[in-house]
């Protein structure tokens, strides 16, 4: 606790520093701001918007790791770089140029200046020195208002000063979260922009899936073409002939049938192992679990499976997974020579998340290896995502999750509303809390003259006290809410990583 | 011998029923879902049963699980299975219970006659009969058995086909060897894997397809 508190008072004093130094940044920027628009000093403005991104980027780290409120980056992705005409020159609008060097920076230049997260940005520089300076000297603030007021020695000053302290005190550790919090309305990314980034996201992810399933539509439309389809045409030809001899010559086409059922035997094979590689049999028969069982059979390695799952999930997300592992496996027999593996399959909220590791030498990397990225490939269609842990030496542990495999479990998505709410109550609390409750209430007590600011004594002296009441019980509420609503988050943002 | 045939493919079916009636079977039931079979199983106690692994309603492993209720109320009621694939996993659960009186095919073996036949009078006999595709699969998958390794090829052809189910005097034929040659072979495939020597048949059978499922003691 008195750790927590101390920390708290460092942390809040470091903001401090922070937004104080800030000001020479927001002098600059503006500076920078002016020349570029009031004189055309256009090169000036990748520039500030650069260092002014440095601090934001520092602002947003600081909230993560202080007060755990994660702020993700809200920029559009860079511009890719301009590609030349064929005879070399640039070609922007009706201009050509020589070199990329213009259209390099009028594409920087559009990329920064039309993104709105550029002028939040600016607007939080500009606010942080007051909002945020205020929010983190407030413990500080309170503490040595109340030091000086019980230094005057009455004792009504003497006990609303301890109060005052005790306040402080109190709202020290809270200090990094609400300037967190403070934090994240400007620099966290709008509605639209994690909208549209998602929507990038995607359509990437599509046009992946699709053509991937073109590739493999087509490799099946080969393989039933050069397969199955022509052994139907000789088994068709040899029926006719079979039938043409059946009368005059009965032992030739006896044998003729002998040969058309070994070719449908040998094309029921070949149909077999196809709808293998399509969808196996197991995986609809029974679904994931089983069917990575029946895999783990078949494997010449030791295989063990444990699996813990709901229910099934959606047939594309089952059968992803299956092939997910039945890759994971072949990689762990033919590239890192292993002997045992052991695949976990389990849900964490209502994400499905597979875990397989093996015994042997290690040394994957996922940048290189085709296989792993095939995998990845697979699974971007679901928002899945692969992470391997493979040191040279082994072992190696691949740990994949895709999220919303199974919709209706786990924690629901808390309404934005909620979330303002809970920001709007750990920022005020301490107003009906402390000046308006508390530090009143010593005041009715001792039946002190001065009313100053404490709203509730300008009233009629029986509103007085229950005026005095519902204020700290406002407050008791405001925190009692803003502590049930962060644990909420916590369990939601756990639910959906 | 009474049979019950559960298939829902209908040329299937009635082909099936054609070619077991030839054979001197009588098919005292013929049905194409699930529910039925199990009603018909329970209520006909038939000799063998021929079982398709997908059946309707669910079009997932209707049969399978069919089969394998009525084998819980009514123990060892023979049973064969007959699939478009095979799977280790559901030849486990077929052999799980230890007593024998099931097999495991692929929908391909009718196409012989002779052999399919052969195989459900040895199921309805108490005995076994596996798919030789799951045979080599189990086989594959321990590529890796020491013990295994050190069989001689024709001591690895014996022990496939007795995996699958057959006589010493079906092996003898097969392979185009003495009756006595296979019982040596026999004997020699047995030291070399640890496994208590027996004479009975389907007791040998069961052992080493439980030594090959890594299910043995």
């Amino acid at each position: 606790m008195i750790v927590r508190t101390l920390t708290g008072f460092a942390r809040g004093l470091a903001l401090l520093a922070l937004a104080a130094t800030q000001v020479v940044i927001l002098g600059l920027a503006l500076v920078a701001f002016t020349l570029t628009f009031g004189l055309g000093l256009v090169f000036l403005f990748p520039w500030s918007v650069r260092m002014v991104r440095g601090r934001t980027r520092q602002a947003r780290r600081i909230a993560g790791s202080w007060a755990g409120v994660k702020i993700d980056a809200p920029y559009r992705p860079t511009p890719p770089p301009p590609v030349p005409q064929r005879d070399g020159w640039y070609r922007e609008g009706r201009q050509l140029y020589r070199t990329s060097l213009i259209p390099n920076f009028n594409r920087t230049f559009d990329w920064m200046s039309k993104d709105p997260a550029t002028w939040r940005d600016y607007a939080w520089l500009i606010a942080e020195p007051v909002v945020g300076g205020l929010i983190a000297a407030s413990p500080l603030l309170m503490v040595g208002y109340g030091v000086l007021l019980a230094a005057v020695g009455r004792p009504v000053e003497v006990l609303a000063g301890l109060v005052l302290v005790a306040g402080g005190v109190l709202i020290a550790p809270h200090v990094p979260r609400v300037h967190g919090l403070w934090t994240k309305v400007l620099l966290a990314p709008t509605q639209r922009a994690r909208l549209l980034n998602e929507v990038r996201h995607l359509t990437q992810a599509r046009t992946e899936a699709v053509d991937t399933q073109a590739a493999e539509l087509r490799r099946i439309e080969r393989d039933l073409h050069d397969g199955a389809q022509a052994r139907l045409v000789a088994i068709g030809m040899t029926l006719g002939a079979a039938e043409e001899l059946v009368d005059s010559d009965p032992r030739a086409a006896k044998a003729l049938i002998a040969k058309v059922r070994e070719a449908s035997a040998a094309s029921l094979v070949e149909l077999r192992q196809l709808v293998r590689g399509i969808h196996p049999p197991v995986l609809a028969e029974r679904g994931l679990g089983d069917a990575v069982r029946a895999l783990a059979l078949d494997s010449p390695l030791e295989v063990t499976v444990s699996v813990d799952l709901p229910a099934r999930a959606e047939a594309p997300v089952e059968s992803a997974a299956y092939f997910v592992i039945s890759e994971l496996l072949t990689n762990a027999g033919r590239h890192a020579g292993a002997r045992s593996v052991a695949v976990d399959i389990s849900h964490r909220g209502a994400a499905l998340r597979l875990t397989v590791t093996d015994d042997g030498h290690g040394g994957a990397d996922p940048s290189k290896g085709s296989g792993l990225q095939g995998i990845e490939r697979r699974l971007a269609a679901f928002d899945g995502v692969l992470a391997v842990n493979s040191p040279v030496g082994g072992p190696t542990t691949a740990v994949v999750e895709i999220p919303r495999a199974y919709p209706g479990i786990g924690g629901g998505i808390i309404p934005r509303w909620k979330v303002r709410l809970m920001t709007v109550c750990w920022g005020l609390f301490w107003l009906p809390l402390f000046p308006q409750g508390l530090v009143t209430l010593v005041m009715k007590i001792f039946g002190a003259d001065e009313r100053s600011w404490f709203l509730a004594l300008y009233l009629p002296e029986v509103l007085q006290l229950p005026v005095i009441f519902a204020m700290i019980a406002l407050g008791g509420g405001m925190v009692a809410y803003g502590t049930r609503m962060a644990r909420q988050l916590k369990a939601a943002d756990g639910a959906c990583a | 011998m009474r049979v019950v045939l559960a298939e829902d493919l209908y040329l299937l079916r009635d082909g099936l029923v054609r070619l077991l009636e030839a054979h001197g079977f009588e098919i005292v039931a013929a049905v194409e879902s699930g529910p039925e079979l199990l009603r018909a199983l329970l209520d006909e106690r038939p000799e063998v049963a021929v079982v398709d692994v997908r059946l309707p309603p669910t079009f997932t492993d209707e049969g399978l699980q069919a089969a394998l209720a009525a084998r819980r109320s009514i123990p060892g009621l023979p049973v064969l299975v007959l699939s478009q694939h095979v799977e280790q996993l559901y030849a486990r659960e077929l052999l799980a219970d230890g007593t024998g009186g099931v097999g495991y095919l692929l929908k391909d073996r009718v196409f012989n006659a002779g052999q399919f036949v052969d195989a459900v009078r040895r199921v309805a006999g108490g005995g076994t009969a596996m798919d030789p595709d799951m045979i080599a699969r189990l086989l594959a998958s321990n590529a890796r058995n020491e013990p295994l390794g050190r069989l001689t090829p024709r001591e690895r052809e014996v022990l496939e086909l007795m995996a699958e189910g057959r006589s010493n005097a079906a092996i003898a034929q097969r392979l185009y060897l003495s009756e006595s040659a296979v019982a040596k072979h026999t004997a020699s495939i047995f030291a070399k894997l640890d496994l208590a020597p027996s004479d009975d048949d389907n007791r040998r059978v069961l052992a080493v397809l439980a030594y090959l499922n890594g299910t043995r003691g």
